[in-house]
């Protein structure tokens, strides 16, 4: 629907009317996040008392730290990945104009690939994909 | 695509085929030395293929010229070539006292090589960025090599930061170049500066000022000096050795591919631009060297203080200007690792051997360690007969023949100013009382790549026109 | 069509940010995405530049900045790791051994 409204601007004159779509969009997602809070803050009954105001209600006292460590795995993974991940960014234009570039393309990027896999070996060999 | 035109890339491709194997190799074998080796042999048969080609007189682009392959880029890839052959030489044993026997050590050595020899031939500002990341991550790396070391991992995260900082700007000014021109070809940037009269452009100029900025950062220029001293401070001193020549010269080599060929019509502008750049350079280096009591941190700033020296000739913006520096960066290149590796020969288990006074009356243990020290002194310092004296001379005279007078009597006054420290240390290994007896880490490698030093240093010094007539051949054809 | 100035604009004002908050952050992890957003910037300006001169050139270029700025992340965080593990403190004040 919003794509049929055509430029109205002046001519030479720039009206982004195009990205009207995109503004609605996002007032639609602001306006579905905020009226949630919005409406509970209205309809909620609010009687306050100290022993209800205290973050732990029930249960018992917290012990220790809240926030916990995590394994040093969980970077070394994450690392891997965005590598590993980012590298996909170059299959795609291969893969778009595969038939155009034949069997020399094909070649190239096997060899790309062979470079990744001895990385791949690399950090396997090395233990970087262990969990323990 | 012409398939033909890939033997020209054969000297990177067996380079980086090597690597993949040393990293493969880390895996099965245990013995280090075997690593080294398949490196050494690696660099032979790149060297010997690159020496082939240059023989059957193949030069020329490859890829539409986006990769040169010419005398420019040969000389500076003989400078890689020798600059990774020392440094595993002395890598050996020292790697070993510090504990530190990876065989990652040498994948990324042939990593950085490689991204260097890429950016001495790039034709284009595509490959010229992606050769100088493969340099410089490789090289973050190297200088965090010592894990256990928190010098060495402060000296890697302050690498890492400010050269990320600086290949950003690079990258803005390649952004900037490009939309000015519409392209990124080298000699396509010139012409088009030419057709589309942008020299007088002030764009341009900020373009060209972010060059300066991350080419002054690669080659540490003072202002862009900063992470220098830190860094060659807490690196391992045999990656030290090998970043403050192999990232300098390729440095080099970019600055003055992007300046002579992509803004040879703007030399008046980046000669003004680097002027004063040189003589901050020159000051700071010399000067603040001056106080320094650990070895490796002084010859970082004699390393900043000569890359001031070696910029004088890219100034002149002739080419024989730039034949003056490449001249210098070799010669430079063995002063400085026959430098830095007394430093490693000083270094033991339990001596860092970095301190000023671990020095003190080394001639009177030691005498051929101590002789071999103030012969690498004597050459940084720039008196002759060693090739120190012709580096400079060479530099000063063609400043001279372009007009720069008054730069080079600075140039000569912060020389003066810099035989104060470099001959400090020839007065504590001879003048001085030894203190506790001190051991050398000597090793095979280590005796080779000393005399290879020793010998340039010396040979060069008596027969300079050896080297410089070969430089000359390579820029002028 | 957006105008080619708008997106040098901005292209200029998300790296003048990035320089910003490399100088004054102090968390590491602060400054070290000041400087992803220093290469974004460029990528903003260089897929401006390739869609205005209609060469391919700039999206190349793209393209390898987003790959070496995926290879920098993992070093730079292997690094701030390794330091890390010396010190338990990320802030660039405390990274003061090396100094003179």
């Amino acid at each position: 629907m919003f794509l049929c409204i055509k430029s109205v601007g002046m001519p030479g004159e720039y009206v982004p009317i195009d990205y009207i779509p995109v503004i609605i969009v996002l007032f639609v997602a602001t306006l579905i996040g905020l009226l949630p809070l919005v409406m509970g803050v209205i309809l909620r009954p609010r009687r306050p008392y100290p022993l209800k105001l205290s973050p732990y209600e029930s249960g018992i006292e917290p012990v220790g730290e809240p926030r916990y460590r995590f394994s040093v795995r969980f970077y070394v993974i994450a690392m891997l990945f965005v590598v590993f991940d980012v590298e996909v960014v170059f299959l795609y234009p291969w893969a778009v104009a595969f038939d155009k570039l034949g069997l020399f393309g094909f070649i190239e990027m096997m060899i790309f690939i062979f470079m990744l896999l001895v990385g791949y070996i690399y950090a396997w060999e090395k233990g970087a994909l262990e969990w323990d | 695509m012409d398939l033909q035109d890939l033997r020209l890339l054969a000297p990177e491709i067996v380079f980086i085929l090597f690597a993949l194997i040393l990293l493969l190799l880390d895996l099965m074998v245990k013995r280090k030395e075997v690593i080294a080796l398949t490196g050494l042999v690696g660099v032979g048969i790149s060297a010997y293929i690159n020496y082939r080609l240059v023989k059957m007189g193949w030069l020329g682009g490859v890829l539409q010229d986006v990769f040169l392959f010419d005398g420019y880029s040969n000389f500076f890839k003989l400078i890689f070539y020798i600059n990774l052959v020392l440094t595993i030489l002395i890598s050996l044993r020292y790697m070993k006292i510090e504990q530190t026997s990876y065989g990652e050590y040498y994948c990324l050595l042939f990593f950085a090589t490689s991204g260097m020899m890429i950016m001495a031939s790039a034709g284009d500002l595509i490959v010229l960025y992606l050769g100088l990341e493969l340099m410089a991550l490789s090289t973050y790396v190297l200088a965090g090599i010592i894990r256990r070391q928190r010098r060495s991992a402060e000296a890697a995260m302050k690498y890492f930061f400010l050269g990320a900082f600086s290949s950003a700007f690079l990258l803005y000014g390649i952004a900037i170049v490009y939309g000015l021109t519409g392209t990124t070809h080298l000699k396509g940037i010139a012409s088009g500066l030419h057709e589309l009269g942008l020299l007088n452009n002030p764009i341009t100029l900020l373009g060209l000022v972010f060059f300066i900025i991350a080419f002054g950062f690669k080659i540490a220029l003072v202002p862009f000096h900063m992470w220098a001293p830190d860094v060659y401070e807490g690196a391992p001193t045999s990656v030290t050795a090998f970043m403050s020549v192999g990232p300098k010269a390729a440095g080099f080599a970019v600055i003055g591919r992007v300046f002579f060929d992509a803004f040879a019509e703007l030399d008046i502008q980046w000669s003004a631009i680097l002027v004063p750049l040189a003589i901050l350079t020159m000051a700071t280096g010399s000067i603040l060297a001056l106080s320094q009591r650990n070895i490796k941190r002084m010859l970082a700033y004699s390393s900043i203080a000569h890359a001031g020296y070696a910029i004088l000739g890219i100034i002149t913006g002739t080419a024989e200007g730039l034949v003056s520096t490449m001249n210098y960066l070799m010669i430079y290149t063995f002063m400085n690792i026959g430098a830095f590796s007394v430093v490693i020969l000083l270094r033991r288990e339990d001596l860092l051997g970095e301190d000023l006074e671990d020095y003190a009356g080394l001639s009177k243990e030691h005498p051929v360690a101590a002789a071999l020290m103030l012969i690498f002194m004597f050459s940084l310092t720039g008196i002759p007969p060693t090739a120190g004296f012709i580096a400079k001379f060479y530099v000063f005279m063609e400043a001279i023949y372009s007009g720069y007078v008054p730069l080079v009597i600075v140039a000569v006054l912060f020389s003066v100013v810099s035989a104060f420290f470099y001959l400090r240390v020839v007065m504590y290994m001879y003048m001085k009382e030894p203190g506790e007896r001190v051991e050398l880490s000597m090793s095979g490698g280590m005796g080779i790549a000393l005399t290879i030093t020793t010998i340039m240093v010396i040979l060069l010094g008596i027969y300079p026109s050896l080297l410089l007539e070969f430089v000359r051949a390579s820029v002028l054809g | 069509m957006v105008p080619l100035s708008w997106y040098i604009l901005l292209s200029t004002v998300v790296f003048g940010i990035g320089v910003i908050g490399f100088i004054i952050r102090r968390n590491l992890i602060m400054i070290f995405l000041s400087i992803e957003l220093m290469l974004n910037s460029v990528n903003i300006s260089l897929a401006a530049f390739s869609h205005y001169l209609q060469s391919m050139t700039g999206q190349i270029l793209v393209f390898f900045v987003i790959t070496v700025a995926a290879a920098e992340a993992a070093i730079g965080l292997a690094i701030i790791i390794a330091l890390y593990r010396h010190k338990p403190s990320i802030t660039a004040e405390e990274v003061n051994l090396l100094k003179g």
